[in-house]
């Protein structure tokens, strides 16, 4: 199978789209001919011309705010946050507006509408270019929240967010966008709500989004040198989240680790982790871990920002003690 | 009274809409006064002339977005009734099965978009919905309502921007009714609210909010033009609200007096100036125009009874519509 870059995946999913559908149109700031900082969008402006590839002002709060009108009367835009960390500015508009207005309504009003946006660090970014801020969203009710892993998922997710009724949020990993992963050439869509199981085992579950399914994986061929087998998964999307296939790897390994990006405290992982706990508690060995990221403002120092984010490593130092049954956390 | 149109049955349908808004809020009131309505409201009565003037310019497949103060918005872009007051109530018949009452109360029907709670919160979304009829070659427009308070709000400028930039077909109405919530509007706002919009080269009007005919002239000018790609506009409507911010703002003193708004209702009531013209003009008698509000007293009457008797949403709907299909 051919390999492209997770950029090129991205840009694909959405030539596709905006081909098979006249009403989807692509707006944010430096979209058109920049194609984004990171060049991910570039070409689509030549194709489908500045009607539907539209440079905005740098107005966060406003063009978010003009899709959400758009797609509640008809059409299906997808907006570009160029950084992840600009959703502080979206709230309102994400949260008290798209978000709501379909349970609002009773259910007359849709918000067909996806905004992409990206986090992860490790980019030498600093504290406001840097930040993983699913959780954020993922905790708004009437949201859904995809999260890439690869440029197979990156395509696949990014059409099916598209034709979606609803408000979609996609994290990509600005890491990864140089990233290249076999991905057919015909097409093809991955359903939300259904995690992947990227690698099977029988001694620990390791759950990771995104950039973390790297971490994983990179983990579990350490553990097998030292005969742990590890079972990886990404769940794709955390909203929905495909629950069932977690907790059948857990039932089965009886111990997991959640990896994501995000701060530790109040997120993914712990969301996670606690739906493993009340639902598989009986089936576990070992106390499920979160492993997140540092509870600090991501530092610009190489030397400190790599302290900040879960390594393959320190995976490997958790699980060997978890399936030695040895307490991480003594009480 | 400013001259706009001449057919009859058009003036006596702004006369009744500017009724029917007047009583449904005094039925609110009332409602909420009397404990059988839960939450609270905000009231539109005083600002009639400016949703129907406005309103009776657009059709059903021209856009509105409002306000927490949305009642009169949603009456005069053709809104029923019952179903109003099932959806104040929080009843399974209103609007929005219950689930948004009076500060999300939406009629997709006759493209109301929709109360909005936040202050200045609609302003994208409506200019996203004349963004999307430019794009489709529609010529719907849309009209963003919002007061005098949102002008403060950094998403109006963001917007009027983009507007203004690309040509969009929409209408910025602006009610100034004086007060931003509790606190006069001179206190919060620098400068003009006209220039504002001026600034970005949109077209600004400054127009008497208690004249019905007025708005409604100056809105069927500016609709048209903004059909044939003329767009954005502004206009800042001058008006007052009868009573507080909301229903349980009583001792409202301490910002205004009680002088000004006996003097605003006695001889700026945009109903009675109306009702006055049309007498006076032979196009109504004071009997005709006592028959229709004694109808459409009757009508909110029945309509709040049905409200009170209609069902609750079952508690399944509870989880409903968090996503659409």
């Amino acid at each position: 199978m051919r390999e492209i870059t997770l950029s090129q995946a991205v840009n694909e999913a959405i030539a596709e789209e905006m081909r098979r559908d006249p009403t989807v149109f692509l707006m944010g700031e430096d979209v058109a001919e920049a194609g984004t900082p990171f060049k991910v969008l570039s070409g689509l402006v030549e194709e489908f011309g500045t009607d539907r590839v539209i440079d905005t002002p740098i107005s966060e709060p406003g063009f978010v705010g003009l899709a959400v009108g758009a797609a509640m009367t008809g059409a299906r835009p997808i907006v570009d946050l160029m950084f992840g960390d600009f959703i502080y500015l979206v709230m309102d508009q994400l949260c008290n507006q798209a978000a709501k207005q379909h349970y609002m309504s009773g259910g007359k009003l849709t918000v067909p509408m996806v905004l992409r946006t990206n986090m992860g660090a490790t980019r030498r970014s600093a504290a406001q270019h840097s930040q993983s801020l699913q959780a954020l969203v993922a905790h708004i009710p009437g949201l859904k929240v995809a999260m890439p892993s690869s440029a197979y998922e990156a395509k696949g997710l990014m059409k099916t967010a598209i034709r979606d009724n609803n408000p979609v949020v996609i994290f990509e990993d600005k890491l990864m966008y140089q990233d290249k992963a076999p991905v057919p050439e015909e097409e093809f869509l991955i359903p939300f709500g259904v995690a992947n199981v990227k690698r099977e085992g029988t001694d620990i579950t390791l759950i990771g989004t995104s950039s973390m399914v790297q971490v994983a994986e990179k983990a579990a061929e350490l553990l097998a040198a030292e005969g742990i087998s590890a079972e990886v998964i990404d769940p794709r999307t955390i909203v929905p989240l495909d629950e069932a296939t977690l907790l059948e790897s857990v039932r089965k390994t009886s111990r997991a680790i959640v990896i994501d990006e995000g701060h530790q405290s109040y997120g993914v992982t712990a969301e996670i982790a606690s739906r493993l706990n009340e639902k598989a508690f009986y089936h576990l060995d070992a106390p499920i871990l979160r492993m997140g990221a540092m509870d600090v403002p991501v530092p610009f120092s190489p030397a400190l920002e790599d302290l900040t984010v879960p390594t393959p490593e320190q995976v490997v130092a958790n699980a060997r003690k978890l399936c030695a049954g040895e307490l991480i956390h003594a009480a | 009274m400013a001259k706009a149109k001449s057919n009859t049955e058009d003036y006596l349908r702004m006369y009744r809409q500017m009724v029917r808004i007047r009583t449904f809020e005094d039925n609110a009131n009332q409602l909420y006064l009397s404990a059988k309505m839960p939450g609270l409201t905000h009231m539109y009565s005083g600002e009639e002339a400016v949703a129907v003037g406005i309103c009776e310019a657009l059709t059903d497949a021209d856009r509105i977005t409002s306000t927490h103060r949305g009642h009169g918005h949603c009456v005069a872009k053709g809104a029923e009734f019952k179903q109003m007051f099932c959806e104040l109530l929080g009843k399974a018949e209103g609007y929005c099965r219950g689930k948004g009452g009076s500060m999300h109360i939406a009629d997709q029907s006759h493209g109301n978009l929709g109360a909005n709670a936040i202050v200045g919160g609609s302003m994208g979304i409506a200019t996203g919905s004349a963004l999307r009829a430019k794009l489709q070659g529609s010529d719907d427009v849309t009209v963003c309502f919002f007061g005098d308070g949102a002008t403060a709000q950094g998403l109006m400028y963001e917007v009027m921007n983009m507007a203004a930039l690309w040509s969009l077909p929409v209408i910025y109405a602006c009610e100034n009714n004086g007060y931003s919530e509790y606190t006069k509007t001179e206190e919060i706002a620098a400068g003009s609210i006209t220039a504002r919009a001026e600034a970005f080269g949109i077209e600004a009007h400054q127009v008497d909010g208690q004249d019905v005919l007025a708005v409604n002239d100056l809105t069927r000018k500016l609709v048209a033009r903004a059909r044939k790609g003329e767009g954005p506009f502004f206009m800042e409507l001058m008006t007052y609200r009868y009573h507080g911010h909301h229903v349980g703002d009583i001792n409202r003193e301490y910002y205004r007096s009680k002088e000004e708004e006996k003097d605003w209702k006695e001889n700026r009531d945009p109903i009675i100036r109306f009702r006055a013209h049309l007498v006076s003009e032979g196009i109504a008698t004071e009997e005709d125009l006592d028959a229709m509000n004694a109808e459409v007293e009757k009508d909110a009457a029945e309509a709040v009874a049905y409200a009170l008797d209609a069902a609750y949403p079952d508690a399944s709907e509870v989880d409903q519509h968090v996503f659409a299909a």
